[in-house]
């Protein structure tokens, strides 16, 4: 095997902040090469200094490509040597078609001229090749999220592509989606293209990978072969020591009863008659962590933000009860005084002013705490926000710094300590762990069970099955807008939750047939 | 360390800004000189910086919370229009007393703002849009009710709103007594502000501007409030727009930076969905937004009518982007979720005084449009270029 790739003692320094320190590592020809690591450790930044986002110059050590050094002045510059990433988020034109958006920036043109039928013919075999059947003029918006992955990799390919990066391509994909994706990417390592992967799934990369290259607080700690990968080292050297348990120990203590949802249902907002969530009735004793499973899609973002607030859908009915009296929570202010928190799946764009400090993150749900007759009081805000970063060790150099600065899981963090400020009975989690390495992923599951004890209850949204398992008492399971299913934690496993899902779904189509 | 970053950047924006206006007063004050003229920096010339350009930074203030509430409104100078039109139809045709004008004008302001931030805040009708047609509406509203003429004079009471002195309670007359004192008082009051903010800073852990820095700023504001103070102590004293000027500008910059209610509009620009799901009445905070406007317009409305002593149907002109042109070069993103009180009213002075300079230097309305134009886009790269480094 030839060595493409040779990137060594890489270098970068943000002001203030050092995000490579020397890191080294080298892509075989033809093999699929992981990088693993926790949120902040590098990984990305790493992947931006080589696909040409920083241009060179910006930062020291050298990069061999194809046995010649690389000085890429812009993304262009790469791509044209065939590297080419796919970011975690897609770079996609959600109005345009798929052809269009396959050949933007690289459009099949003779003079400036575009031939439609030339972009379509070509669009169709690069389509057939990454196994997506949809005609080239379907609206790229109208797809899932699965379908338009595939289309980043057939404009990766339509660009004769050596070296792919993929940056977590599998994070927002449900299961069936991201088995697909990773069949692909072996499909494409045998026809002769080399990959990168950087992803927190471990269970994905021992089934891919040839090697991993692990990194820990911007250097390369490891390179493991196929041989040496087991998720067990991979943890190790990920957080630096042995982590026996995935899950924090808890023993379940459920108490009285805390939440409970009756005959809930709402209607889609804009298509009329669409019922989204169709009699949805659920509880949460306080000291309970409870689940909610299902496939994307299946309502379950949806059943959560309709109770916090009306925050989605119309023409609400149903009851919800906190410590068996009705609320009302037909406001998102008056569900957060009835005690009830939600915390987004989608933090950046639902959780976080993104531009500000995070002391103002954490004391946005709550400004009347720290106020005296409407006027804040500053040092109560700065005081609060110490000490929720100390409480759940939110890595920072100061309460001061932008949030966009923090990696994933210190962003959940600042979440999180703007929702424990208002003093919530029941949180409501969505995808509490997205986009979060093994390490934050575990101080986030130690946050929820510190929840649990002090008597909250907590009610937690996943696509994650294993994480659900490891940490709910109880699980629903959803589907199409209903439960489906309830499963004591003794019951529970994937299979079960699976077939209940699978059973259903059965049942509907031959409703429909 | 990063966050050490972050205020320095702060600082340095507002530095920035003192900084050129310093620089463009200087700038002026040599030219004229040079061209043989009277100085500059005389005491009428000061006078009229804050006559002339009341109505700019009046305006400005309530833009600037519509800008970080991430809308526009481009309606403002037709208000101000209509609303001058309202105070003269009032006080001169009806000879309603100035004490109900007022208030009158001032509620008139209100509704309008209110409709037309209904249709932005509640039916999320573009700001631009519905403002744009607001600017239409009361232009023309401006025209009907006036019938196409001119309404003056008015009564000395309600010329005193945009010409008028204070009055030396003191009796010394010349120089003004109480000018000297307000302008002692306002000296000290700065300069505790600046050390109260600084000994925060120091407490929350973030890094204190340098202490040589901090005292050089603070001397050098304080020696022009000193020099613009005992200028006009021995001329006429403080203009009564100037002390209207200066409590809005501090009530203004308080609610803003230190009330529960300023914060959220902040957040309601920084990131409407997020603030929305915080629990933060969204709607109704840029609804208030506009009404805020809307007053504030018919302040500067009934200002401008009061200073020409006339409502005119042409009043009010281009006033919309000479507040959105300060909001800007005050440091303000065009997207929202931030800008400051302090640095929009440096932004509106700073038009102010290239107005008057050229004005003074004998520059053409042509060449003043044109400069004032590429100071505006100068200010915006300087942000732009300062964030992305």
């Amino acid at each position: 095997m030839t060595t493409l790739l040779e990137m060594r003692g890489i270098t970068k320094v943000f002001p203030g902040v050092k995000a490579l320190d020397r890191v080294s590592l080298t892509v075989e020809a033809g093999e699929i090469h992981a990088i693993c690591g926790e949120n902040g450790a590098g990984k990305s930044t790493l992947m931006k200094v080589l696909s040409g986002v920083y241009p060179h110059g910006t930062y020291d050590g050298e990069i061999i490509y194809d046995g010649q050094p690389l000085h890429n002045r812009s993304i262009r510059d790469s791509e044209e040597k065939g590297i080419i990433i796919i970011h975690q988020e897609l770079a996609l034109i959600p109005l345009l078609s798929i052809a269009e958006n396959l050949f933007m920036g690289n459009e099949v043109a003779t003079n400036g001229v575009i031939s439609w039928p030339l972009a379509m013919q070509k669009t169709g075999e690069l389509l057939r090749q990454v196994g997506l059947n949809e005609p080239p003029s379907a609206v790229v918006g109208k797809l899932g999220v699965g379908k338009q992955q595939l289309i980043e990799i057939a404009k990766a390919l339509s660009k004769n592509v050596r070296l792919l990066i993929l940056d977590e391509p599998t994070a927002a994909l449900q299961e069936a989606d991201a088995d697909r994706l990773l069949d692909l990417m072996l499909e494409l390592k045998a026809q002769g293209v080399t990959q990168i992967i950087i992803s927190h799934k471990l269970n994905e990369i021992g089934r891919v990978a040839d090697r991993i290259t692990v990194i820990r607080d911007g250097t390369s700690v490891s390179t493991l072969t196929k041989e040496e990968i087991s998720e067990d080292r991979i943890i190790r050297d990920m957080v630096g020591r042995d982590m026996a348990h995935r899950y924090p120990e808890r023993t379940p203590a459920p108490g009285e009863m805390l939440f409970q949802v009756e005959n809930w249902s709402c209607m889609h907002p804009e298509q009329a008659g669409r019922q989204m969530i169709k009699g949805v009735s659920l509880n949460v004793r306080k000291g309970e962590i409870v689940g909610i499973a299902g496939l994307m899609g299946t309502g379950r973002t949806e059943l959560a933000m309709s109770i916090f607030g009306r925050s989605y859908g119309k023409g609400h009915a149903g009851t919800v009860k906190m410590n068996g009296k009705p609320v009302d929570v037909s406001t998102v202010t008056k569900a957060i005084a009835a005690g009830i928190s939600y915390v987004t799946e989608d933090r950046k764009a639902l959780g976080l002013i993104l531009e500000e400090p995070i002391l103002k993150n954490i004391s946005l749900a709550n400004l009347m705490g720290i106020a005296r007759r409407h006027v804040l009081d500053k040092r109560r805000e700065a005081q609060v926000a110490e000490g929720y970063r100390k409480q759940l060790a939110i890595r920072t150099p100061g309460v001061q710094q932008k949030v966009v600065n923090l990696s994933g899981g210190n962003q959940q963090k600042v979440v999180l300590s703007k929702w424990l400020f208002t003093e919530p009975q029941l949180l409501i989690l969505d995808e509490p762990t997205r986009g979060i390495d093994v390490g934050a992923k575990f101080e986030i599951y130690t946050i929820m069970k510190d929840l649990a004890e002090q008597g909250r209850g907590v009610l937690m949204i996943s696509s994650e099955m294993p994480e659900l398992l490891g940490m709910c008492d109880r699980i629903y399971v959803m589907n199409e807008g209903r439960i489906v299913g309830e499963l004591t934690r003794d019951e529970a496993s994937q299979e079960k939750i699976m077939a209940l899902i699978v059973k259903d779904n059965g049942k509907t189509t031959g409703k429909v047939a | 360390m990063a966050d050490n970053q972050s205020s320095l950047g702060g600082h340095l924006r507002e530095n920035g800004m003192l900084l050129a206006l310093v620089a463009i007063v200087a700038l002026f004050s040599v030219l004229v000189s040079m061209q043989g003229k009277p100085m500059f920096l005389q005491a009428p010339n000061i006078t009229n910086i804050f006559l002339q350009n009341g109505h700019v930074i009046i305006l400005a203030l309530g833009m600037l919370l519509i800008i970080v509430a991430g809308h526009i409104d481009l309606s403002v100078g037709s208000v101000a229009a209509f609303t001058g039109a309202v105070a003269a139809y009032l006080t001169v045709v009806l000879k309603l007393p100035i004490s109900v004008v007022i208030p009158l004008t001032l509620i008139v302001g209100g509704l309008i703002g209110a409709a037309q931030g209904y249709w932005v805040a509640y039916w999320r009708i573009p700001s631009f849009i519905v403002t744009l047609a607001g600017m239409l509406v009361f232009r023309g509203a401006t025209l009907w009710l006036l019938g196409g003429q001119n309404i003056g004079p008015f009564p000395k009471a309600f010329q005193a709103m945009s010409s008028g002195f204070i009055p030396d309670l003191t009796g010394i007359g010349k120089p003004h007594g109480l000018t000297l004192i307000v302008t002692a008082i306002a000296i000290a009051v700065v300069i505790w502000i600046g050390l109260r903010s600084r000994a925060r800073d120091a407490e929350f852990g973030i890094a204190p501007e340098p202490t040589g820095l901090f005292w050089g700023r603070t001397l050098i504001i304080a020696a022009a409030m000193a020099f613009v103070g005992w200028q006009l102590a021995s001329f006429r004293g403080l203009p009564n727009v100037l002390i209207v000027l200066a409590a809005l500008t501090i009530l203004y910059a308080f609610f803003t930076e230190n009330t529960v209610q300023g914060r959220r509009i902040y957040a309601v620009g920084g990131n409407y969905k997020a603030a929305k799901l915080s629990g933060i009445q969204t709607e109704r905070l840029v609804f208030f937004c506009f009404v805020n406007m809307g007053v504030l317009a018919a302040l500067a409305g009934m200002m401008v009518t009061a200073r020409l002593n006339s409502a005119t149907p042409k009043a009010g002109t281009g006033f919309e982007l000479d507040a959105i042109a300060a909001v800007f070069i005050g440091g303000a993103s065009m997207a929202g979720g931030s800008g400051k009180i302090i640095g929009v009213v440096i932004g509106a002075l700073i038009m102010g005084v290239m107005n008057m300079g050229m004005s003074i230097l004998g520059v053409g309305i042509d060449y003043q449009q044109m400069i004032k134009g590429l100071v505006l886009l100068a200010a915006v790269i300087f942000d732009v270029y300062n964030k992305n480094k």
